[in-house]
């Protein structure tokens, strides 16, 4: 097992280092990062100096080493925008993004799941109402599902803040949502929206996976020997959907923190995507190549988790695993 | 007589379809005694799984049981609740399915498998359960229970799993166990070893055993009694050795007449079943000039100009010097050397011009993996291959336009995945003209893929359908006429008929023989059953393991096998003798 995650770290190695190259290469050559940094009215022995200064006359490979110097140690450099560091700008929003992606994830699989399994056995008016509603939920892009709840909870009826975080509570530097009542009626109508595409996703893959398993000879073993039905369906047919819808909602849940942009914007949450929204905007380059880095990093984590999980779940890649 | 343990009357079962009801059964009685093994044979679409799945009251929706009774002993099973009817499974009926690789829940131990079976039916601690489960593993032959019960389902071989299957089966001491094809997945040698198991069990622990299966040997060798089954009727049904030694029934002695024996040589299979009549609706469609005639003498005239000298060469089509094979584990390291599975071990044979050779070996003895170098699929290690008097580079060697591509063709096993269903008849028969050039622009492709696929004996109709269109047999037949419009002077056929019912199989090495008579095909004919590589081969080589274990005439083979190996193989191979 350790020497599989040893070895899937090593490889995470190059996946990181070929992004930070992207990276590297946004920063450096889109645009002049001088040009970008002073004013209109700066000569030209000015700005030759900030270029020296700066190490951008350097050749590109000691330019390379030294950007990803910075950024295993840590030191993201300074945003063009707000002139504040980058580090701590993303320090201050990865919690808000992270705690609603988590929540997104959390109502996705707590509804998708159960919802999915139930689809898979039964068949009648419930399974029907659930496909299509859902079906609805999923054609419709995220940001009109957005607007719609926020019509309907925060303008008709009133009754849930549509906007930003709401009361958070300190905890060192991460703020949280979690802790009051507020910060969870903030939550909901963000989280239900960034939530409902996964749901839908998820919902349908279990379905589908499920149906597959239920033709099993094990499954049908397992009947023919009486077991219960709840058990079959539950303890037997359902750690066997596990695997495939492991890996696509680990995908998923990457994408969510990374393009949770649409929702954040929308709700005016002041997470990442927000952030990377107005860099955008402002073109701060810096920014935007250590938010890719970054990103990159979260998936290549999300993906060894999967990993992970796929050793506790499956006996056989264990074996597997260890005889390679 | 006393109350039989198990009675069916009148059953019928049905399945709703969009164009109105198909009656899957109809009118099927049967008896079981308790201990009795009590075979249920016929080909596929007869409709034995389905009564299987009838007594246990698993039926596939939409199908239901439209008449008749199923009694076990004073229970009328279809007067059942749901309830009680899923309570009475695995208590009283019990059931073993084929594929033990599929029938074992992969992630869980056999332990958690064992002892929730057994928890379902008795009240019991999980102590008593689990000792109860290595006893039960013990009993079923499975050496060391007490340690062996904490593996997982893919750390057992396949025979050793099939022994799991039956100690759930067993678990909860049922009186009727139905065993749908129990041993079709396994090697003779592990078939014997099961077969023996559940004789033992009928005998000592009086279980009834519905015995579903389309093999004649393993109904001859352990079944009772026997019903035979046709489209879902009985046709047939009485003592084993009677039905099976003197049939009565048309149907079954066309059966029997199709069934390969392991003693005697036919040159061909008389008296087969015809292909049911009513799935032919043909009418008549031709390709203008197209026939059987015109396919075999193009055939026959490409030989011709090619070998123009009459004088028959007279060294071996096919020769093979010392082959290595190794495969090594796909990940290779840079801190460890390679080590690899060594798949075929210095073999060496040869092939002669327009005879078979037959190549017989349990699962993983290599068999496939020599086909495969030799048409350039896989590489080998060390060693050479010549193909008709010049060598044959190795695969990755050989370029795409080397002529020994056209010359050696191959047939798969498995008809339902070696066509393409993408593509219709007609595109898959005429890509082999397209890839080797055959006989320039003049060349009317279709003309002759429907004259080929008379050849075949399939309708001419058939180019514009699609595979999926048709049965397992007709489906090895296109995969037959592919191979043939390529002119080949070496055909490969890597167990073309073990996918195929008995009487499918015989058409099927009719026409082979047929085929190689006529055009003086060289055949290398790969089979784990030895019943049907007997019809076949003149020359046989048995692999084990990767190593040759004996190269030998056919008849001196199968009269007095040298090797202790081929003695073995032999003994187990299911066979009719005691019927005779």
């Amino acid at each position: 097992m350790l020497t599989f995650i040893a070895r899937r770290l090593f490889q995470s190695l190059f996946v990181m280092l070929a992004v930070s190259l992207l990276a590297f290469t946004l920063f450096r050559f889109v645009g002049d990062p001088v040009a970008q940094m002073v004013g209109q009215e700066t000569s030209i022995e000015d700005r030759e100096r900030i270029r020296e200064e700066l190490g951008l006359n350097d050749p590109v490979h000691e330019q390379f080493f030294r950007f990803s110097k910075n950024l295993v140690t840590a030191n993201f450099g300074y945003s063009y925008r707000t002139r504040q560091p980058i580090g701590e700008m993303i320090l201050s929003r990865l919690p808000a993004t992270l705690e609603l992606g988590f929540f997104s994830l959390i109502i996705s699989l707590l509804v998708g799941i159960p919802a999915g399994v139930y689809t898979a056995i039964k068949t009648g008016f419930l399974s029907t109402t659930l496909l299509i509603t859902t079906l609805v939920g999923i054609s419709i892009p995220t940001f009109v599902i957005g607007i719609a709840l926020i019509y309907v909870f925060g303008v008709q009826l009133n009754v849930l803040p549509v906007f930003g975080r709401g009361e958070t509570v300190q905890l060192g530097w991460w703020k949280t949502n979690y802790l009051t009542v507020d910060g969870w009626r903030s939550l909901i109508l963000p989280a239900v929206t960034l939530g409902i595409y996964q749901l839908t996703l998820t919902m349908r893959l279990v379905r589908s996976e499920m149906q597959d398993v239920i033709k099993t000879d094990y499954i049908k073993f397992a009947m023919a020997r009486g077991i219960n039905y709840r058990s079959v369906y539950l303890h037997h047919a359902f750690r066997n959907t596990l695997v495939p819808v492991i890996t696509i909602v680990g995908l998923q849940f990457g994408g969510i923190i990374a393009f949770s942009i649409v929702t954040e914007s929308v709700f005016q949450w002041p997470g990442m995507g927000l952030l990377f929204l107005d860099s955008i905007r402002y073109v701060d380059i810096p920014v935007m190549s250590v938010y890719l880095v970054l990103i990159a990093f979260i998936f290549v984590l999300i993906n060894l988790l999967v990993d992970i999980l796929y050793f506790v779940i499956d006996p056989r890649v264990r074996d597997r695993r260890q005889g390679a | 007589m006393n109350q039989p343990l198990l009675n069916i009357t009148n059953l019928t079962v049905k399945f709703p379809t969009r164009f109105g009801e198909f009656t899957a059964i109809d009118d099927v009685s049967l008896t079981i005694q308790p201990g009795e093994i009590h075979g249920l044979v016929g080909e596929s679409g007869a409709g034995k799984s389905t009564i299987g799945a009838a007594i246990i009251g698993l039926l596939q929706s939409p199908g239901y049981i439209a008449n008749g009774h199923v009694q076990l002993m004073d229970v009328d099973l279809r007067k059942l609740s749901p309830a009680d009817y899923h309570r009475l499974r695995g208590n009283r009926i019990s059931m073993i399915f084929q594929d033990p690789q599929t029938s074992l829940n992969p992630l869980l131990t056999i332990a958690d498998q064992l002892v929730e079976t057994i928890q379902q039916h008795t009240p019991m601690s999980d102590s008593d359960a689990r000792d109860h489960a290595i006893q039960l593993l013990d009993e079923t032959g499975i050496p060391n229970p007490a340690c062996r019960i904490d593996s997982y389902p893919h750390q057992f071989s396949g025979g050793m799993r099939q022994r799991v299957v039956i100690a759930l089966a067993l678990c909860t001491n049922p009186e009727l166990i139905i065993a749908d094809e129990p041993t079709t997945a396994l090697d003779v040698a592990v078939q014997k070893q099961i077969l023996q198991l559940i004789q033992q069990l009928a005998s000592q622990r009086k279980v009834g055993f519905l015995l579903i299966t389309h093999d004649i040997g393993v109904i001859a060798e352990i079944t009772h009694r026997v019903t035979v089954l046709r489209n879902g009727r009985v046709m047939e049904a009485g003592e084993t050795a009677q039905v099976l030694g003197a049939p009565t029934h048309e149907y079954t002695q066309a059966l029997m007449a199709a069934v390969p024996r392991l003693n005697t040589k036919l040159d061909r299979f008389h008296n087969i079943v015809k292909d049911d009549p009513s799935a032919e609706e043909e009418d008549e469609w031709d390709v203008p000039g197209a026939s059987a005639q015109f396919a075999s003498d193009w055939l026959l005239g490409k030989r011709n100009t090619e070998s123009k000298t009459d004088v028959p060469s007279t060294h071996p089509i096919l020769e093979v010097n010392n082959l290595d094979v190794i495969f090594y584990s796909n990940q290779p390291s840079w801190f460890r050397k390679r080590t690899g599975f060594q798949a075929l071990n210095n073999i060496s044979f040869k092939a002669e011009q327009g005879k078979t050779l037959g190549v017989v070996g349990e699962s993983g003895s290599g068999k496939s993996t020599l086909a495969k170098a030799i048409v350039g699929l896989v590489d080998p290690a060390t060693g050479t291959l010549s193909f008709d008097g010049e060598a044959l580079p190795p695969g990755s060697k050989r370029s795409r336009q080397h002529p020994s591509r056209r010359r050696i063709q191959m047939v798969f096993q498995d008809p339902y995945s070696s066509l393409n269903n993408r593509r219709s008849v007609e595109a898959i028969l005429t890509e082999p003209l397209k890839l080797y050039g055959h006989g320039g622009r003049n060349l009317d492709s279709r003309k002759l893929a429907a004259s080929v696929l008379d050849l075949v004996e399939m309708p001419q109709r058939s180019l514009t359908k699609y595979p999926h269109q048709f049965s397992g047999g007709q489906r090895q037949r296109i995969a037959v006429a592919r191979a043939l419009i390529a002119q080949p002077e070496f055909l490969i056929c890597d167990e073309p008929t073990s996918a195929l019912d008995v009487s499918i199989q015989a058409q099927m090495l009719n026409l082979l023989k047929d085929l190689q008579t006529e055009f003086g095909l060289s055949i290398l004919f790969i089979s784990h059953n030895l019943a049907v590589v007997r019809q076949m081969a003149d020359t046989v080589v048995v692999l084990k393991d990767g190593e040759m274990v004996e190269y030998a005439e056919s008849e001196t083979f199968f009269t007095s096998p040298q090797a202790e190996y081929s003695q073995l193989l032999l003994n187990e191979t299911p066979s009719l003798a005691l019927l005779e």
